[in-house]
C-alpha cells in the first residue's frame, strides 16, 4: 500500500475555471521522503491542501494511507502532520506555549513524543520562553516542524519549509527531514529551490499544474540526453548573445556566475570555443563539460 | 475538555497580552460610562440667565433668589436696562433672559396679576423649551408660596408623578443602551475578528488538520469572550450603582441571566460574521457597519422607536440589541420580574438560534 497516492488529481478555481492542477498522478512509499519540485504558481500548495483534506478535488482522487481524501478526511486530520507554506503558529504565544498548544490539541503531550523532536528542539530550547513572533526565520520553520511532529504523525506534509530561510539552516533543515525519514516517517515536502531537489528520494518536478518527470534525482539528471558545459568569459551579456548565434548550441542561460551551454550533438573543442568567442571580443575564462543538475533537466522540460 | 482548556488558556493569552486588545475590552466600557454618564447628558444644568430686574422691589428680589438658588441657572448678570439683553445675547453668554417689568409688587398685590417676560434662544428649540418650563415652574412655586390669596380664575393642576425615575435623571436611560453597545462591540466584534485572524495567519489551516473538531475550534473561541463580557457587565453595573448612583431595582440573577443570553446572541452574530469573511478588515467593518450601527439606532436607546416610519419599526424588531435594551430597563430600573420580560426573552432565544443555525450550515470544514 502507498502511504500517498493520487490518481489523476485536478483542481481548478474560479468562475473562469483556472486551472491549478492538472491531472496528476503520484505515489508515495512508506517511508519515502518525496519532494514536489516546481517554482511558484506550480500548483503544489494546491496539492498539499487536496491530499491534507483541506480542499476538495475538481477530478480525479487521491489516498492517504490508504485513507481517501474525501470520504474519510476525519480520520486522514488524525495521523498526519501539516506544515503550511505561510509561518503559521500564533506570534504572541512562546516557543513552548505553541509547543504545548498543538500537543494538546493532537491529543498528546510534549513529554510523550519528546524522543521525535529532541534533536529539533534542543536548538529552540535556549528561546524557549521567547514569542514565536520574534524567532529568526529558520528558528521560526523548525518550531512549525516541531508542532506538526508532535503527534508522532504518519505522514508528514511540508509545504515549502525552505522557503525565506537561509542557506545554513536549510542544510540543517533537510538534515532532520533525513533524521526524520530513518524514523520511518513518510514525508512529501515541496520546495522551488532546485538543488535541494537531490535531497529527496524521488522527485517529481511541476510546472503549471502538470508533472514534467518523476523519478529519483539521480535518475533524472542521468537521462538528460545532451552534451552540457560551462562557460565563462568576461562578459556574461555579450557571451550569451555570441551563444545563441552559434549553430552547435540548442540552449544557453545563465546559472549563477556562469553559463550553461546545451549542445545540438557535438560539443566545441576548448580551442574552437575560445577562437569562437575571440571573433566575438570575448576573452574566455572557463569551459568544462558538466553534469546536468535538476534545475538544467526543469529548464530542458518546460522547452 | 483538555483540549477545550488548554484553547481556552491560549485565547486568554492573545487577549491578555495585546494591548490595544486589552485597553477595548476593559477600558472602553468605563469611558462610555463615564462620558454618557457626566459629558453626554441631556440634562439642562446651568445655563446661563440674564435677569432684567426693573421693578427693583421685595418681590423681584425674592423671585432671582429663588432662580439662582436652582441648578438649573446661573446668573449671567442682573441689569436694569432692556437694552442689555439683545446685546448679551448676541455674544454669546446667555441662553435665556428674564425680564421683571417695574411695579412688579404692586400689580401683584393690587392687581393680582403681574407679566414676566422670557427670552429665548430658540435656535436650539429642546433646550429653549425645557428652560422655558423651569423658569415656569420656578414662577408658579414663587406665586402659590407668595400669594396664595386673593380670588383665581378655577385651574386645574395636573399632579404629576415620574415613575421608575422620578427625577428624571438620564443615566437610567443609557445605562442599557451602553450595557447593550458594549457587549454588541466586544461579542460581535471581537469574536469575529479572532476567528477571521486564525484564517488570515494560516494557523485555522493547522486547526483543520488536527483531530479538534472544526466546530469545536469556533466555540472555545467564542467561549473566552462569553466570560469577559460577563466581567464586563459586571464593571459596567458596579459603575452604574457606585459612581451614577442608579440602583439595581430588580433580581440581579435575572439581570446576568438575559445578559448571558444577549451575549450568546452576539457571539452567534460574531461567528456568523466569521465563517463568511476571510480577512480581519472586512469583519470589522460588518461588525461597525452592520451590527453596532443598527443596535445604535434601532435599539431605541438614541431614538425612540415610536417616532420612526412604520417600514423602519419593523425592521428593528429583528435588532436583538432592541430587545436586551427593553429587558434590561424592565429589570434595572423598573424592577420587574421574569413575566414580564418571557416575551423579549423568547424573541431573542429565536433570534439567537436562527443566526447560530445559519452560522454552523455555513461553516466549513475545508478551506474553501
Amino acid at each position: 500500500m502507498w502511504a500517498i497516492s493520487a490518481i489523476n488529481l485536478k483542481k481548478t478555481y474560479g468562475k473562469e475555471a483556472t486551472v491549478a492542477v492538472d491531472d496528476i498522478s503520484f505515489e508515495v512509499a512508506k517511508g519515502e521522503l518525496f519532494g514536489l519540485i516546481g517554482p511558484d504558481g506550480a500548483g503544489k500548495t494546491s496539492i498539499f491542501r487536496m491530499l491534507t483534506t483541506l480542499l476538495l478535488p475538481d477530478g480525479g482522487n487521491a489516498t492517504v494511507l490508504g485513507l481517501d481524501v474525501v470520504t474519510d478526511y476525519k480520520t486522514i486530520r488524525k495521523k498526519v502532520g501539516y506544515m503550511p507554506g505561510k509561518f503559521s503558529l500564533y506570534p504572541d504565544l512562546t516557543v513552548l506555549e505553541n509547543l504545548n498548544f498543538f500537543a494538546t490539541v493532537f491529543g498528546t503531550t510534549v513529554d510523550e513524543n519528546y524522543d521525535l523532536i529532541r534533536d529539533i528542539y534542543v536548538q529552540l530550547e535556549p528561546f524557549k520562553d521567547r514569542r514565536a513572533g520574534k524567532l529568526s526565520g529558520g528558528m521560526k520553520q523548525k518550531l512549525a516542524l516541531c508542532c506538526a511532529l508532535i503527534h508522532k504523525p504518519d505522514v508528514l506534509f511540508l509545504d515549502e519549509p525552505t522557503t525565506g530561510v537561509d542557506p545554513v539552516s536549510r542544510k540543517e533543515f533537510w538534515q532532520m527531514l533525513k533524521r526524520l525519514k530513518d524514523q520511518g516517517i513518510t514525508i512529501l515536502v515541496s520546495t522551488p529551490y532546485m538543488d535541494e531537489a537531490s535531497m529527496c528520494d524521488r522527485i517529481a518536478l511541476i510546472q503549471e499544474g502538470k508533472i514534467l518527470s518523476i523519478n529519483t534525482p539521480q535518475a533524472i539528471t542521468a537521462a538528460f540526453p545532451s552534451p552540457i558545459y560551462a562557460v565563462k568569459a568576461n562578459n556574461m551579456f555579450g557571451l550569451i548573445q555570441a551563444l545563441q548565434q552559434q549553430k552547435e548550441v540548442s540552449a544557453c542561460y545563465t546559472f549563477g556566475e556562469f553559463a550553461h551551454v546545451i549542445y545540438k550533438e557535438f560539443p566545441l573543442s576548448e580551442i574552437d570555443m575560445k577562437n569562437y568567442l575571440n571573433e566575438n571580443n570575448l576573452e574566455l575564462q572557463f569551459y568544462s563539460s558538466i553534469e546536468a543538475t535538476i534545475e538544467d533537466c526543469f529548464i530542458r522540460f518546460l522547452k | 475538555m483538555k483540549q477545550f482548556m488548554s484553547f481556552v488558556r491560549k485565547e486568554f493569552f492573545h487577549v491578555l497580552r495585546d494591548r490595544k486588545t486589552l485597553f477595548i475590552l476593559f477600558g472602553m466600557p468605563v469611558v462610555q460610562i463615564l462620558i454618557f454618564g457626566f459629558a453626554l447628558t441631556n440634562e439642562v444644568k446651568n445655563s446661563r440667565i440674564l435677569i432684567v430686574d426693573q421693578a427693583h422691589d421685595e418681590s423681584s428680589k425674592q423671585l432671582i433668589r429663588e432662580i439662582e438658588a436652582s441648578q438649573y441657572f446661573e446668573t449671567e448678570n442682573i441689569v436694569a436696562d432692556f437694552n442689555q439683553v439683545e446685546k448679551v445675547f448676541k455674544e454669546g453668554k446667555i441662553r435665556v433672559a428674564l425680564v421683571i417689568p417695574a411695579n412688579f409688587r404692586e400689580d401683584l398685590l393690587q392687581n393680582n396679576a403681574a407679566s414676566l417676560q422670557l427670552i429665548n434662544d430658540a435656535s436650539d428649540p429642546n433646550t429653549a423649551t425645557t428652560l422655558t418650563n423651569y423658569i415656569s415652574s420656578i414662577v408658579l412655586d414663587f406665586q402659590m408660596r407668595n400669594f396664595p390669596g386673593g380670588p383665581k380664575p378655577i385651574q386645574i393642576i395636573p399632579q404629576l408623578r415620574m415613575l421608575y425615575n422620578p427625577q428624571l435623571k438620564g443615566a437610567p436611560n443609557f445605562v442599557p443602551g451602553v450595557m447593550a453597545m458594549v457587549l454588541m462591540l466586544i461579542c460581535v466584534m471581537m469574536t469575529a475578528v479572532s476567528i477571521v485572524r486564525e484564517k488570515e495567519t494560516g494557523t485555522m489551516e493547522v486547526l483543520l488538520v488536527s483531530p479538534f473538531k472544526p466546530l469545536m475550534v469556533i466555540i472555545s473561541k467564542a467561549f473566552p469572550y462569553l466570560i469577559l463580557s460577563l466581567i464586563n457587565v459586571t464593571s459596567i453595573l458596579l459603575l452604574s450603582v457606585f459612581v451614577l448612583d442608579l440602583p439595581i431595582t430588580g433580581n440581579i440573577l435575572l439581570l446576568y441571566a438575559v445578559s448571558t443570553l444577549f451575549i450568546i446572541t452576539c457571539l452567534s452574530i460574531g461567528i456568523l460574521i466569521s465563517v463568511r469573511t476571510d480577512s480581519q478588515q472586512v469583519a470589522m467593518l460588518i461588525s461597525l457597519m452592520g451590527m453596532l450601527l443598527p443596535a445604535l439606532l434601532f435599539s431605541g436607546f438614541m431614538f425612540p422607536i415610536e417616532n420612526m416610519p412604520f417600514p423602519l419599526q419593523i425592521i428593528s424588531n429583528i435588532i436583538p440589541a432592541k430587545w436586551y435594551y427593553i429587558m434590561v430597563k424592565a429589570i434595572m430600573i423598573k424592577g420587574l420580574g421574569f413575566s414580564a420580560i418571557w416575551k423579549e426573552a423568547s424573541i431573542l432565544v429565536a433570534i439567537t438560534l436562527v443566526i447560530l443555525g445559519i452560522s454552523i450550515k455555513n461553516f466549513k470544514i475545508r478551506l474553501a
